[in-house]
């Protein structure tokens, strides 16, 4: 039988101060950087006087553009932290040559890249992409809010305790040792028997209900909230890509849910779902485990897809071509995307039958992509193209997607598989899908709306060199680990024998300090556009000359987003509207009616992550009382029946009238 | 410029000039019914372990030494009639008649409270005789499949008390009603899925 880790003291569980990293000078070092610019954070904000607006202004807030902006916040903090795992993999596999074992200790680089995957999905796509979702689609729908606003909240602040959570694994205790997926047997508490799988357990559960009740928010509003006169097929595309994603969400989530649910299960009861005796079987994992990770890369990409169109279709001043069967390829994409799982692990022994459906599916899928890729092209084709930052990110994007797309349909055949599975090609393809499509999809989509979020544009200067240090740096960091994949070399390696190798690994560690740079003047971009925002602002509401109707109002939009709800004749509403001579109405304002803001989604996702922490360190009275607290905190939310009010006409008029201001001062100079 | 786009057509409308009503929480039934089938795949992962697993018995116990249909089929008739009566409720909420609505919603809660009683009873039995949740795949599977429709039976429980209390401080109002609907999509929900649970775990346990 297995050995079970038991509680040292009913007080503090199985947590002792042994827990804390005192032994690892590079933890230690991070935590000073971190814990002193944690320290300066709060401290300016205490300084200026700051918690009260941003309790009342931000984290109570229930305005779909704020939440949507801090999602965003909390996905840029995260890139960071996923970043410096990355680089500290690169610098560790290019060092540790000729008999030298590098300067990471294994069960320190195995943590390494376990969180690595882990925040960059969770905690750094998945953030940035439903940020984008949230900011954008009710703009896009002429919607005042999302559905439910009070969910919205909730889920951002379940999001960010999960990445509180993992964070804590850093400097508490210790994170996974497992891989991103964390299979068992090697996550059972056998192999496993230290808090890192638990941390990543809890985390995952926390943010994951985050996700699912985001997703259900989104898919109701852009059911029922739509403008009069966008039918479905009148929607903008980034709206239709949202949409399917947000199905994926809610029909995928629960897998995960479940999966790690029994997954604890087996740690905590000492079930035997998948253990390797007692009738468990751990293949079921891996099963369960891609059917969830599966729709979630497209849950990644398909957002993507539609930031793409709005922006090909917008900086070439034409309407997008082949709009409906860019609809039908999402959807289609959304449903295939259910019927490859197995295709991750091809391995299994499942069988030459089982084999080939998935893997004829698995090619299927690159049909309506490819569909997408040529749509994308021949709106360009004899458009007046505006080589602005968003566009320049497409076009990075449609090259370097094309030969992620490539490698994948080559990994999709299981004879080859068999070869690259687990190797470093692996790696390469859906670092090169992942970072050529999602990841400058976001920065394409950022530097599109950022305008509009904040009122002023971003500096060209530092983002066109973030574009070609990342550009170069992916180029640099990803193709060599398709040769090295190729000519075998597994992944998750630490130390390496061959020395022949060793300056593939050097290559792809200067690519990775090229991609630091790229982030590096991302922010300095940010910080530059700050600075000079008044060189940058943008009073029209509309500094691209856009197409949908998030640019028909001002930037940033005011709380009630439309002071009349708009009334849609075609696709491309705001274009439409531009070409047939709309008036924007200067009087007969009405009150709005809208949800009053409210502290218990920080307050119950506060409660969660106290109970994510006594759970993972079993201390079970406060795993109990935080239960209680979370129920008795949720059912008191509901007795609380007062939740909107109306923003007065006489407000709204002079929210108005400033716009006017403004736009008639713009025509002045 | 305006007379160059607009011609002898008709201008169009472009905004409405009236705002027309949102009523608070329009959209309620629909996202509940979308998280009721986000938690219906759950369960189908739950079912599709059991289908996987269900046959590891691990050299211990399998269903026929352990399933006593007669017990579960009075389960099943509490968990059955206490969807009946939630359905009285729903009725006499429609009525606008306070009183009875909590009465059934009592009712409702004791024959969900019995089912539970009785699921428990029978999962101390289970474990008193050593088929644990540790023992096999099969009865972590189980016990599992069962024990999470279970604890959605509790909340929903704990729910409707809470509704009970809701209803009787400010009446039927809208929001009120909306919630009870939930809760009746939800009781039914637990309902179906159990259907489930009889025929797949119990009844085709006994024929294994």
């Amino acid at each position: 039988m297995t050995e079970y880790p038991v509680p040292t003291s009913p007080i503090f569980g199985r947590l002792t101060l042994d827990a804390l990293p005192l032994h690892e000078p590079i933890v230690v070092v991070t935590f000073l950087v971190v814990a002193m610019g944690g320290i300066a954070v709060l401290g300016a904000i205490t300084y200026f006087r700051l918690w009260g607006y941003l309790w009342k202004e931000w984290f109570t807030s229930v305005d779909h553009k704020k939440i949507g902006i801090m999602y965003m916040v909390l996905g840029i903090i995260m890139l960071l932290r996923g970043f410096a795992d990355a680089i500290m993999m690169r610098a560790q596999q290019a060092i540790a040559f000729n008999g030298s074992e590098g300067y990471l200790p294994a069960h320190h680089y195995d943590q390494i890249f376990t969180a690595h995957g882990m925040i960059m999905i969770f905690f750094v796509a998945m953030p940035l992409v439903t940020g984008l979702m949230n900011f954008v689609v009710p703009l896009q729908i002429g919607a005042r809010d999302v559905s439910f606003p009070f969910l919205n909240n909730f889920s951002f602040w379940m999001t960010t305790c999960g990445a509180v959570l993992v964070m804590a694994s850093l400097f508490i205790g210790e994170f996974a040792k497992t891989g991103w997926l964390a299979y068992p047997p090697l996550s059972g508490i056998g192999y496993s028997p230290d808090p890192g799988v638990d941390y990543y357990i809890w985390a995952l559960q926390i943010a994951g209900v985050g996700t699912l009740l985001s997703g259900v928010n989104l898919i109701c509003t852009i059911v029922k909230m739509r403008a009069p006169g966008m039918t479905m097929m009148k929607m903008p595309v980034f709206t239709w890509t949202a949409l399917c994603t947000n199905v994926l969400i809610v029909a995928a989530f629960p897998v995960l849910t479940a999966v790690l649910v029994l997954l604890s299960l087996d740690r905590y009861v000492g079930t035997n779902f998948f253990t390797n005796d007692f009738g468990g079987n751990p293949m079921m994992y891996v099963n369960l485990i891609w059917i969830w990770g599966h729709p979630e890369v497209y849950i990644l990409i398909l957002p993507v897809f539609g930031i793409f169109s709005e922006v090909t279709s917008t900086f070439s001043g034409k309407k997008l071509f082949g709009y409906t069967s860019m609809v039908y390829a999402t959807v289609v994409i959304t449903i295939l995307s259910y019927l490859v799982w197995l295709h991750h692990f091809f391995t299994m022994g499942s069988g030459a039958s089982v084999n080939s459906f998935f893997g004829i599916t698995t090619m299927i899928i690159s049909i309506p992509t490819g569909a997408k890729m040529f749509n994308w092209l021949f709106t360009m084709y004899r458009g007046r193209i505006r080589f602005e930052l968003p566009m320049m990110w497409t076009i990075a994007f449609m090259l370097t997607f094309v030969i992620g797309g490539m490698t994948g349909v080559l990994l999709a055949v299981p004879p080859a598989d068999f070869v690259l599975h687990n190797s470093l090609f692996l790696v390469a393809h859906f670092h090169n899908v992942i970072i050529g499509g999602v990841v400058f999809g976001l920065f394409a989509g950022m530097a599109y709306w950022f305008p509009k979020a904040f009122g002023f544009r971003l500096n060209e200067f530092w983002g066109k060199c973030s574009f070609w240090f990342w550009v170069v740096g992916f180029y640099f960091a990803f193709m060599p680990l398709y040769v090295l994949g190729l000519m075998g070399v597994t992944r998750r390696l630490r130390v390496f024998d061959d020395p022949s190798l060793h300056i593939w690994f050097i290559l792809a560690a200067f690519g990775a300090f090229l991609i630091a740079l790229g982030i590096a003047c991302f922010l300095v971009q940010i910080f530059v556009s700050i600075r000079d925002r008044e060189k940058l602002r943008d009073v029209t509401g509309d500094p691209w000359n856009g197409r949908t109707l998030e640019w028909a109002t001002s930037s940033p939009p005011p709380d009630y987003n439309f002071a009349f709800t708009p009334v849609i004749h075609d696709g491309d509403a705001w274009a439409d509207m531009k070409s047939r001579g709309y008036t924007r109405p200067l009087e007969g304002f009405r009150p709005i009616h809208m949800p009053k803001n409210t502290g218990a989604g920080i307050i119950l996702a506060g409660i969660c992550l106290v109970l994510g922490f006594a759970l993972v360190w079993y201390i079970w009275w406060l795993a109990a009382l935080s239960f209680v607290a979370l129920l008795v905190v949720a059912i008191g939310h509901t007795f609380d029946y007062n939740r909107d009010f109306f923003i007065p006409a006489d407000e709204v008029a002079r929210c108005e009238a400033e716009r006017t201001r403004l736009l008639a001062g713009q025509v002045q100079a | 410029m305006s007379t160059a786009t607009t011609t002898a057509t008709e201008r169009p409308v472009f905004y409405e000039v009236e705002e027309h009503a949102h009523p608070e929480g329009s959209s309620t039934a629909l996202g509940f019914w979308i998280y009721l089938m986000s938690d219906c795949l759950i369960f189908a992962c739950l079912f599709a372990v059991y289908g996987v697993l269900g046959s590891n018995y691990a050299a211990g116990p399998g269903p026929k030494d352990l399933f006593e249909l007669p017990l579960v089929a009075l389960n099943t008739t509490m968990l059955l009639l206490s969807s009946i009566t939630y359905g009285f409720a729903m009725l006499t909420m429609e009525k606008n008649r306070v009183r009875q609505t909590q009465i059934w919603l009592a009712i409702t809660g004791l024959f969900g409270l019995a089912f539970l009683g009785i699921e428990l009873h029978e999962f101390h039995t289970l474990i008193e005789m050593g088929a644990t949740p540790q023992r096999s795949a099969f009865l972590s599977a189980f016990f599992t499949l069962v024990g999470t429709h279970g604890l959605h039976v509790t909340f929903g429980t704990i729910w409707l008390v809470t509704l009970m209390v809701q209803v009787g401080r400010r009446g039927l109002i809208a929001s009120n009603r909306r919630r009870l609907m939930c809760l009746s999509m939800f009781w039914h929900f637990l309902d179906v899925i159990w259907i489930g649970v009889f025929t797949f775990v119990y009844l085709m346990g006994m024929l294994r």
